[in-house]
């Protein structure tokens, strides 16, 4: 196997797309959250009355104009009744980012080597309920035949290559909240490796919805306190943290091959130098206590990008704002960085947007290649007195400009998965 | 045109999302509407929804134009 390769190729990130609680649009997204902005909410689309959780990041409703979203204005009307909303918002992160990559293959040639690698947490979970009424109700025989692929992961990446017309590897990650980090990580080695020259790759949910709501609830996972004041309810590493803030959206980025880029003079924001994974084998939702995995799935990142930790300057945290999670990451980010942890920043986005579960990984990924592009570190919200002190600077509420050539992010799952990408600088 | 033809043609421009001046009766739904098979099926649904109706697959396979449609259900009200 892989014989064919003397050695792996190299990946860069020429396109980028998003769609997240802080609106439609790379820069849009960015703009606001480097500024501060939260993109969290009370939860008005649905009745949340016996939810002990009422607040949740969605994407905004409104015209592509003010970066808001208007489904009708991306997909026609007969398509949209077809696709659960996690299909949708990752079709509108695709274009985004396959426009800004400027590739839409026209050869089949060229087709052939384009591939789409796009996973979801949980997938149709919406379509899952909606049907489970229906046949409830007695109307079985009245079952859309869009059911079933409305409602599978796969059809994100499905929809994506029909609508380009991306004939290369057509492939899914699902790994719970670590989705978007693999979906990236597998897609680059993918291009490594030769199976293809571009991935549209990334992660999408859509799990804001009385059932998801409702079963996050039900495992203790999800902040109660600050339903009145829902941008202060994500608040990672802060001594009053209670729980993650369910959010949606989709993040997509067009990876490709070094020289495929170079050649078409292609835009590139960053390379993807690492990519390590790990295994707790300890409990279905929760870590170790001592981060193992966390520290082992950030060091075979490292290993595998050929550097030592303090090469790195920043760190986008998993930080999901539960009260044990965030300090094991915490611990194990400190141990495996040593004495480098003085010079470190890291900061946790989803204080701003809250926990994209399987678009998670994937928006942040964004986000972390944004820092290097810009020299920014974007903030951690509501950071405002830490359950315990740290040689790491955590970006408390303020962004801050550093230099930034070396970006790591993280993504950690339930059943004990964990994901680390390392970004680089585009030489 | 008959109330049936009416309201089968604003079922077919809903569900298909083709321009009203398109569902002329003798429109295929696949070759001219573009629907794929699928499509059909949930088109057919919609028929027995909107007319009260019961179309067995066998009959719904035989209902490939808007024509067939609204003959169809005139002749199952008449029924």
């Amino acid at each position: 196997m892989f014989g064919h390769l003397s050695a792996p190729r190299r990946v860069v990130v020429t396109g980028m797309g998003i769609a997240c609680p802080l609106g439609l649009g790379v820069e849009h997204v960015w703009k606001r959250m480097t500024a501060g902005e939260s993109g969290l909410g009370a939860i008005q689309s649905f009745d949340v009355s016996q939810l002990p959780s009422k607040v949740a990041g969605q994407v905004p409703s409104g015209p592509k104009a003010e970066g808001k979203l208007d489904i009708a204005e991306w997909i026609p009307v007969k398509d949209v009744k077809k696709m659960d909303r996690f299909i949708q918002l990752a079709l509108v992160a695709a274009e985004e980012a396959v426009t800004d990559a400027g590739w839409k293959p026209e050869d089949e040639a060229a087709r052939c080597r384009t591939g789409v690698m796009i996973g979801s947490g949980i997938g149709g979970l919406p379509t899952i309920y909606e049907a489970s009424v229906q046949i409830y109700e007695g109307k079985t025989r009245r079952l859309s035949p869009f059911f079933i692929p409305s409602a599978l992961i796969n059809l994100a990446s499905g929809h994506v290559s029909i609508k380009y017309g991306l004939k290369g590897p057509n492939h899914s990650v699902v790994t719970a909240c670590a989705t978007g980090v693999h979906a990236l990580g597998d897609a680059a080695r993918l291009i490594a490796l030769g199976d293809a020259d571009v991935m549209v790759a990334g992660g999408a949910e859509a799990a804001v919805s009385e059932i998801g709501m409702a079963g996050f609830c039900a495992s203790r996972a999800l902040s109660t306190g600050f339903n009145d004041t829902p941008t202060k309810a994500s608040r990672p590493w802060d001594k009053d943290r209670d729980g993650f803030v369910m959010g949606e959206g989709a993040g997509v980025l067009v990876l490709e091959e070094y020289e495929h880029a170079k050649k078409r003079g292609a835009k590139i924001y960053a390379e993807v130098i690492g990519y390590g994974m790990s295994g707790d084998a300890h409990h279905i939702t929760a870590p170790t206590e001592d981060g193992d995995g966390a520290y082992r799935s950030m060091k075979a990142a490292l290993a595998s990008a050929g550097l030592t930790p303090d090469r790195v300057q920043y760190v986008n945290a998993h930080g999901t704002s539960t009260p044990m999670g965030d300090d094991i990451e915490l611990s194990a980010v400190e141990r495996l960085w040593g004495d480098a942890a003085k010079g470190l920043a890291m900061s946790s986005t989803k204080s701003a947007v809250g926990h994209l579960l399987g678009a998670a990984g994937a928006v942040e990924g964004i986000f972390s290649i944004l820092a290097i592009r810009d020299g920014i570190a974007p903030p951690t919200l509501n950071l405002d007195s830490p359950s315990r002190e740290s040689p790491i600077d955590r970006v408390a509420n303020v962004a801050q400009e550093r230099r930034i050539d070396v970006a790591l992010s993280n993504s950690f799952g339930f059943g004990g998965t964990n994901a680390s990408i390392v970004f680089r600088k585009a030489a | 045109m008959s109330d049936t033809a009416e309201k089968v043609k604003k079922i077919v421009v809903e569900h298909l999302g083709v321009d009203e001046a398109k569902v002329t009766p003798e429109a295929s739904f696949i070759d001219d509407l573009g629907a794929d098979s699928l499509d059909t099926v949930e088109l057919v649904m919609a028929f027995e929804e909107a007319f009260g109706v019961e179309i067995p697959d066998d009959a719904a396979e035989k209902i490939t134009t808007v024509k067939d449609a609204i003959d169809y259900i005139e002749k199952q009200k008449a029924a």
